[in-house]
């Protein structure tokens, strides 16, 4: 079975291991917002979503225009 | 009562309430004048060298910007006492926690390279080699916050702030002419009309006058400082002194390179303090301070807010009141971001410009959404009570949040496709 500690060593995989749980922990301690979803709160929430969608494709653009 | 009477009762009121305001001025000033960070301060510079007088007008328009959106943090600090990071995890959920956080802690570490280049370029003029300034800064940012005490860094970093006001000094080294800076600088007109470059000058103005740093330093501040509901109203005139100060600074020192620079072209502040050491060394000298000390109230600023972000969010112990054993994470990631960002300005051939422009890019994901979330938080009266946003608050507020986000999207969008701007 592959293992954290088996990729990265015993005392690195611990660390890493350590984090991931504490990640993991964050998750679900934060699992459901609490803040009540009014409508004003979707629609906001919606538009970060697609502000955000579009400047990765502007981000995408200007990086394949580079690379190109 | 007579007149002596009225007079002496009115003094010792005004010395009362002189007291509790620098017991729990800080937050508000310090965020503020670390506002002119090394960034800033090259914005003002060659948009004075630019434009001469002619945008000051506009400056004067930030006041309120600054004010409006900084207030809103004291107010939501010091009710739910957490900061920006932990709030947004909590409201928001995890997806929108990590985003946040994540961006941040990326923008910030940029952020921070571009105060150490500020800091080297004007240390730099002095004959101080890169490295020296890189670990001296660090080794002095490393000591103002392992004193163990908030006040103590508190007060240590409103004197560099103070040193923020030298810009007023050398504006009055350059005899400029009032009635010229009243009447060309405070009748609000485009120079030279309304084109793609001007537009540009005012996102860049924009774009310095509110970062996601200042959000989350200024919460976490309020909250490492202990500020309760009741001392709001003294956290919110701490930030319209501080949002003054800022503003004022900006001006004088548009006012400094509209003066001595006008016309010429200009891309830096330390370029800036080189031409004027030419022609008046004590000019150039207060320019290349100024710059440095700008880069470095920045500096502390940042590295802070991540700082306070991580502890926050990872739950670790994150107190400037804290010992380094008692909160060994929070001064790691403290020297962990100051010495990583300085050894990139080490770094040979380092693509320090694309760095510049990736910053104000980057910082454009995430401004939006933390402004977002900030008018969100203060309109819910389950997390805010009492203090939650007015009607005139959130006339104010979403206002000025949109104007930000068209105006700082535009400035992403445009130093990604410069071509745009022809």
């Amino acid at each position: 079975m592959i293992t954290i500690e088996g990729i990265f060593g015993t005392r690195m995989g611990r660390v890493i291991g350590g984090w991931l749980n504490k990640i993991t922990e964050i998750n679900r301690k934060y699992a459901t917002p609490r803040i009540r979803m009014s409508r004003s709160v979707k629609i906001a929430l919606l538009f970060l979503r697609l502000y955000l969608v579009l400047l990765i494709v502007l981000l995408g653009y200007k990086f394949w225009t580079l690379i190109k | 009562m007579d007149f002596g009477s009225t007079f002496f009762y009115k003094y010792r009121r005004f010395v009362k309430a002189l007291k509790i305001y620098l017991l729990l001025a800080g937050p508000g000033l310090i965020v503020m004048l670390a506002d002119n960070d090394a960034g800033g301060i090259t914005t003002y510079t060659v948009t004075g060298a630019k434009f001469g007088y002619g945008l000051i007008w506009f400056l004067l328009l930030l006041l309120p910007v600054a004010y409006v959106v900084q207030e809103m943090t004291v107010r939501l600090g010091a009710v739910t006492k957490r900061g920006h990071a932990e709030a947004i995890f909590d409201a928001f959920g995890s997806f929108w926690g990590w985003f946040s956080f994540l961006d941040l802690a990326l923008v910030n570490w940029l952020t921070l390279i571009t105060e150490f280049i500020g800091m080297t370029a004007a240390l730099a003029i002095f004959q101080v080699p890169p490295i020296i300034t890189i670990i001296v800064v660090s080794i002095v940012m490393m000591l103002m916050v392992l004193q163990g005490r908030y006040w103590t860094w508190e007060k240590i970093a409103i004197l560099f702030a103070a040193l923020n006001l030298i810009y007023i000094t050398a504006a009055f080294l350059v005899h400029p002419s009032v009635s010229e800076v009243i009447s060309v600088g405070l009748i609000p007109h485009f120079p030279g009309g309304f084109n793609g470059t001007l537009f540009f000058f005012l996102m860049a103005n924009i774009g310095t006058t509110i970062a996601p740093w200042m959000i989350f330093f200024q919460q976490s501040a309020v909250v490492d400082k202990g500020m309760k509901e009741k001392d709001i109203p003294w956290g919110q005139m701490d930030t319209l002194i501080g949002s003054a100060f800022t503003v004022i600074v900006a001006i004088f020192l548009v006012v400094v390179t509209g003066t001595v620079l006008y016309g010429s072209e200009v891309e830096s502040a330390a370029q800036a303090a080189v031409i004027m050491m030419g022609t008046n060394p004590w000019l150039g000298t207060f320019i290349a301070i100024g710059l440095f000390d700008a880069g470095f109230l920045g500096a502390i600023c940042i590295s802070l807010a991540s700082s306070w972000a991580f502890g926050e969010v990872f739950g670790w112990a994150h107190s400037l009141n804290l010992k380094i054993r008692e909160a060994p994470w929070f001064y790691a990631c403290y020297l962990f971001a100051l010495v990583s960002a300085g050894m990139v300005v080490l770094i040979p051939n380092a693509p320090l410009v694309l760095i510049t422009l990736f910053v104000q890019v980057i910082a454009v994901t995430l401004l939006p959404a933390a402004l977002v979330f900030l008018i969100l938080l203060l309109n819910n009266e389950e997390i805010m009570g009492k203090y939650k946003n007015t009607t005139l608050q959130n006339i104010a507020g979403t206002t000025i949040v949109i104007a930000i986000i068209v105006l700082s999207t535009l400035y992403g969008i445009t130093t990604l496709f410069p071509e745009l701007l022809v």
